[in-house]
């Protein structure tokens, strides 16, 4: 299969989500569980033959949602209460859970189970001081509760073979993902940023071991393809969930192309691996403290340092990006904390950086303007360097 | 003539008086070669305040708050923290005017931002790490800064695996604040801090339970400036005499004499989230009426502890004295704050879902016997404000009358006083059928 037949396969999951999960309940009898956030421990879920997918909205007001999150909540997070308040969700989620996320998504959660029809529901204790010594520990103990109320639940034990087969469901769905965005550094990238951020949005919502089947064929396809565009400016995206396509796809229509990303519907979700240990739920909850943070959890024990910094920094280095788009979903608290802080490290690392604040809707032709203007100062920059 | 007797309270003097040696305290702290530091009013001050020789906090939430109490100041800091800094001005109120205190170099209280020696926070919602993670880097980068995780679980979830968590991340807070300092944590002064903390905690809920009595013995108005003191350091001795031996038996001798704190005491009104610090005129006005706002989980368990007994009703957690319990050492004093936080802080439990906040508060109206709920939508805290339209549906699945307004606690650019003054108007004579009692 060509590269653009396989990236219209994920644009199609990602656009058709529902259908998708209701095909593939009806071809393997199994159960679907909405996470709220990427701290879901999908290994375990996966070793339960259930399918993780993520709760994601749908860019449409959320009327629904307004009777029970009022407005000063993220955008985002009523636009997922709003997806499952329409019903979107009501033929086919068997379970839903939490995972001591962000206040936002734990409205919308809070809000869910009280309205929206879900047989199962479930509270992962995820510890926010992920870089204490003492939260891999607690999060084990997190883990083998959750294994065990996920056992009751399905029907099913856990061994360990099947938490060996989760965890490289998971692994193999990263390290392809992350071998597919190696073709991103290139000079001229053989595939955009839509459609990498797709291929993700697409991971988060597909059977995994689909989606790598997929991914394996793109790697094939991707060295022959060539894409009749420039690359333009080489750009990055930083922020919360962004799944705003429209908003992507006008970026790299202007003379940009987002060749990385720190999102945790892009390469933060996948980033980090779980490695190998014999005591499998010890693994797992050491990759989930290890992974690059939400800024939520990202902070020091004992000093006020970020991991995530340093990490886009490389990112940016590594990717050889000439500018950074910061995308703050509105009332986002855990960006907005860092924003300040992140813009003055990028710039001060010579990296310029341009703020943009996202509805559920976006404005896209006021956005073009600005992003131009951002790009032409890049460029600008360039020609007198 | 008023329906009940009424008069202040006498130990208020007292409350006033304990808030302002507090500030002047941590201000003064340096000058005296103590020691003072950082965090916020969930924080276990008990530890750093256990430290050798004299040690003072400021605790960030009230001290953003004393700020939003003055419109003027918390425009100009919030103005500060974002036009110079840069901050979203949807970020918690109170950490705005913090930041801007900071991006000024100005003490609300006067002179110059005291920096601190270092920072001992906690962290639950959202903004608590990163606020003080914003701040020390504000101030250099330079303050030592140590942040302990307490988001394990609501209170009817917490076996040892959870108590244990948050001890062993005392223990190297303990080790911490000692290597920082160069000063040990005194044993005897840690276990009389939690002997403390345990009596500003039980009595402040005991202080509250006595106003299920008609009339109330204390509105919400003055109760603010009551907790408040427990949010400041509610392992200080002083605090917690306060409360245990001012306080609560003079509350409780209001309720025998049907001391009311409104004397036109018609409808008792339940309320939620902090208030609009800049406008508590609004329940002077709500007085004109006769209503009293009389009890919130807020309010009640901010740093109350409280506990759900055999029959489902909301009681104060047990004193230590009560349990029978003496301490005998620092893990047993360790063990015994962090029990006491994670199971008897009602207020947490909405972190963990709106079904607890609902269940908490529909208990909350009915033992208080509220007439109905005004509910502030704080669009300053979203710690306080989760699940508030949640409650709201819950509130009135069980017929209580509920209004809302919009604003925000310490940001008066977000509140509109004669819209709202106009909404209870409407409220009160039209849903509530209440005529004024007063002009």
């Amino acid at each position: 299969m060509e590269a653009s037949e396989i990236l219209k396969q994920f644009s199609d999951v990602w656009e058709l989500r529902h259908e998708y999960a209701k095909d593939w309940k009806r071809r393997t009898g199994g159960k679907v569980v909405g996470c709220m956030c990427t701290y879901a421990p999908e290994e375990v879920l996966y070793a339960a033959d259930t399918l993780p997918i993520r709760i994601l909205g749908g860019h449409e007001p959320p009327t629904l949602a307004t009777p029970h999150m009022f407005d000063m909540w993220c955008p985002f997070s009523r636009d997922c209460l709003n997806q499952g308040l329409k019903g979107k969700y009501n033929d086919y989620l068997d379970g839903i859970m939490e995972t001591n996320a962000c206040l936002h998504m734990r409205q919308a959660f809070g809000a869910w189970v009280i309205h929206v029809p879900t047989p199962w529901n479930y509270w992962f204790v995820m510890p926010n001081a992920v870089r204490s010594p003492r939260a891999k520990t607690f999060l084990h103990g997190e883990l083998a509760d959750f294994k065990k109320a996920l056992e009751k639940w399905a029907g099913k034990t856990i061994t360990n073979k099947d938490l060996d087969r989760g965890i490289d469901i998971m692994n193999t769905s990263r390290r392809l993902m992350k071998q597919v965005y190696e073709f991103r550094k290139q000079d001229n990238p053989p595939i955009t940023g839509t459609e990498a951020m797709t291929m993700v949005w697409a991971s988060q919502l597909m059977d995994k071991r689909e989606h790598s089947e997929l991914l394996k064929q793109l790697l094939q396809a991707l060295p022959k393809r060539k894409l009749n565009r420039n690359t333009g400016v080489r750009l990055m995206s930083v922020g919360s969930e962004n799944d705003d396509r429209p908003f992507m796809e006008m970026v790299e229509s202007i003379g940009g192309t987002f060749v990385i990303e720190d999102h945790c519907t892009g390469s933060r979700y996948f980033w980090d691996e779980v490695v190998p240990n014999k005591d499998r739920l010890q693994a797992i909850a050491n990759r989930y403290c290890d992974r690059i943070p939400c800024p939520n959890k990202d902070w020091g024990i004992e000093d006020c340092s970020r991991v995530r910094f340093p990490h886009i920094l490389q990112l940016a280095r590594d990717y050889r990006v000439q500018g950074a788009i910061l995308i703050q979903q509105k009332f986002c608290d855990p960006h907005e904390l860092d924003i300040p802080s992140l813009r003055r490290y990028l710039e001060d690392n010579g990296i310029p950086c341009y703020f943009l604040e996202f509805e559920v809707t976006v404005p896209v032709g006021q956005f073009r303007v600005r992003v131009e203007a951002f790009m032409e100062q890049i460029k600008a920059e360039e020609l007198f360097a | 003539m008023a329906k009940y007797k009424t008069k202040g309270l006498d130990c208020w003097g007292r409350a006033k008086e304990l808030r302002m040696k507090y500030y002047q305290d941590y201000m003064e702290a340096h000058k005296r070669g103590a020691l003072r530091w950082e965090g916020g009013a969930w924080s276990f001050d008990a530890i750093p305040q256990a430290l050798e020789g004299e040690v003072h906090v400021l605790t960030e939430e009230p001290y953003g708050a004393s700020v939003g109490a003055n419109p003027e100041l918390q425009v100009k800091y919030q103005e500060a923290a974002e036009g110079k800094w840069g901050c979203a001005r949807d970020l918690c109120a109170y950490l705005r005017n913090y930041w801007g205190s900071i991006v000024l170099n100005e003490f609300a209280f006067g002179g110059e931002w005291p920096k601190a020696d270092f920072i001992f926070q906690n962290h639950i919602c959202c903004s608590h790490a990163k606020w003080l993670q914003v701040a020390s880097e504000m101030e250099g980068g330079d303050i030592p800064f140590f942040c302990f995780d307490v988001g394990v679980g609501a209170f009817d979830k917490i076996g040892e695996r959870q108590i244990n968590y948050v001890m062993e991340q005392l223990y190297d807070g303990i080790e911490f604040v000692e290597r920082v300092t160069g000063r040990k944590v005194d044993d005897e002064k840690l276990i009389q801090n939690v002997y403390n903390t345990y009596d500003s905690a039980c009595y402040w809920a005991k202080t509250c339970a006595l106003n299920q009595a008609i009339p109330a013995p204390l509105d919400e108005k003055t109760m603010f400036s009551l907790y408040v003191l427990g949010t400041l350091e509610k392992s200080n001795k002083d605090i917690a005499h306060f409360y245990k031996n001012e306080l609560y038996p003079e509350v409780k001798d209001r309720v025998a004499n049907k001391i009311a704190a409104v004397g036109d005491e018609q409808c008792r009104m339940l309320g939620d989230s902090q208030p609009p610090w800049g406008f508590l005129r609004i329940f002077r006005y709500l007085e004109k009426y006769g209503v009293v706002s009389i009890a919130s989980l807020y309010t009640f368990s901010l740093i109350g502890w409280w506990e759900i007994d055999d029959k489902g009703k909301v009681v104060p957690y047990p004193t230590l004295e009560e349990q029978g319990i003496t301490i005998k050492d620092r893990d047993h004093a360790l063990r015994l704050l962090t029990e006491g936080e994670l199971k008897g802080k009602l207020m947490w439990a909405p972190f963990y879902g709106a079904k607890y906040k609902n269940d908490i508060v529909t208990k909350i109206a009915k033992q208080w016997k509220c007439d109905a709920a005004i509910i502030h939508l704080n669009r300053g805290c979203e710690g306080t404000a989760q699940h508030q339209m949640e409650m709201k549906i819950a509130l009135q699945n069980m017929r209580l009358p509920v209004m809302t307004f919009e604003g925000n606690m310490a940001d008066e650019r977000e509140f509109d006083e004669g819209r709202t003054t106009r909404l209870i108007d409407l409220f009160v004579t039209e849903t509530l059928g209440l005529k004024k009692v007063a002009d």
